[in-house]
């Protein structure tokens, strides 16, 4: 910067950032415990009886409470998903990689993961993957303590089987 | 802030866009003067000249283009006082957000005024830009205005 500059100004650096306490709320930081233990636990709606994971403590549609807590498969079915290939500063993966939403059997809400060990043009709505844990010292109350998911090599879902949890 | 339940989980988060964006022509040139420290506004179809420069003209629409070269002190015709600076502010002390109508200019821009205390403060008073030690082609080269009276 100790150079004269004859160039004109193209561009400015615009960085935008933001601090923030995050806090979980009962239901989820139950269900970020049973994370930390290798479980997956969701909560029904007394009402329509969805299964929302991560659980937010109510339902959405009905408006009330739910308090049920169900245990999840940590497996499911991708139902969308995309490919990224534009990399990005503090990126945990290498471009070009999938997110995906993830249904778990007993869900009905989708999840959304990382799905890896299988190349990103071979994902597909439908696939049924599982998750795959970080070693179990290392889990802690996060979905970090998820790697990623990758496919059982189970066939696919058919489409009517998660049509309606998309 | 109330402590949460201890058996509610809380945690830090850092949301952050590092952007860099592209100016274009007319503020890429108002910036490369802010390096040169000199504040440029542009002509409007009305005469009124516009500082900082804008693209367009907020009368016709039509591209701007003609650059006037405006004063460094000028008036400040409103204001607000920030008691408890945040840490993105331009300044770590007290300080007043002011629009600030340069001499030669017909609008005022946004910017900081080290005076202080709000007591020296008022609609009208004259002020003058403080530029940084190194100046690089963005706004913040101008570090604040500060107020042409002394104490």
């Amino acid at each position: 910067m100790t150079e004269p500059r004859t160039e004109p100004v193209r561009k400015i650096r615009t960085p935008i950032r933001l601090d923030y306490t995050m806090t979980a709320g009962e239901a989820q930081s139950r269900f970020l415990r049973q994370i930390a233990n290798g479980k997956i636990f969701g909560q029904r709606c007394p009402e329509c009886e969805k299964v929302y994971v991560p659980p937010r403590g109510s339902c959405p549609t009905c408006g009330i409470a739910t308090r049920d807590e169900v245990e999840l498969a940590d497996q499911g079915t991708v139902t969308t998903f995309c490919i990224v290939n534009i990399p990005f500063a503090g990126a945990a993966v290498e471009v070009p990689y999938v997110c995906a939403s993830v249904l778990l059997d007993g869900a009905d809400i989708t999840l959304f993961h990382l799905v890896q060990e299988v190349p990103v043009d071979e994902v597909r709505m439908g696939m049924r993957v599982e998750a795959v844990w970080v070693p179990p010292e290392e889990r802690g109350p996060t979905l970090q303590s998820i790697k990623h998911f990758r496919p059982t090599g189970e066939p696919d879902a058919p489409y009517d089987a998660y049509k309606d949890r998309m | 802030m109330p402590e949460a339940s201890p058996e509610v989980l809380s945690a830090n988060h850092i949301l952050e866009y590092p952007y860099t964006r592209s100016v274009g022509p007319i503020i890429g040139r108002f910036l490369t003067a802010l390096r040169e420290r000199r504040i440029e506004g542009v002509r409007g179809s009305d005469g009124r000249v516009i500082v900082p420069a804008v693209e367009y003209d907020p009368v016709t629409s039509e591209p701007t283009g003609d650059f006037v070269e405006v004063g460094q002190s000028g008036v400040v015709t409103t204001w607000a006082w920030v008691y408890q600076p945040r840490p993105k502010h331009p300044l770590d002390q007290p300080f007043a957000w002011a629009l600030v109508r340069l001499d030669g200019a017909d609008t005022a821009m946004l910017h900081a005024v080290d005076a202080g205390n709000p007591s020296r403060m008022r609609t009208g008073m004259r002020v003058r830009v403080r530029w940084r030690a190194e100046t690089v082609g963005e706004i913040q080269d101008i570090e604040c205005f500060e107020p042409e009276d002394p104490a």
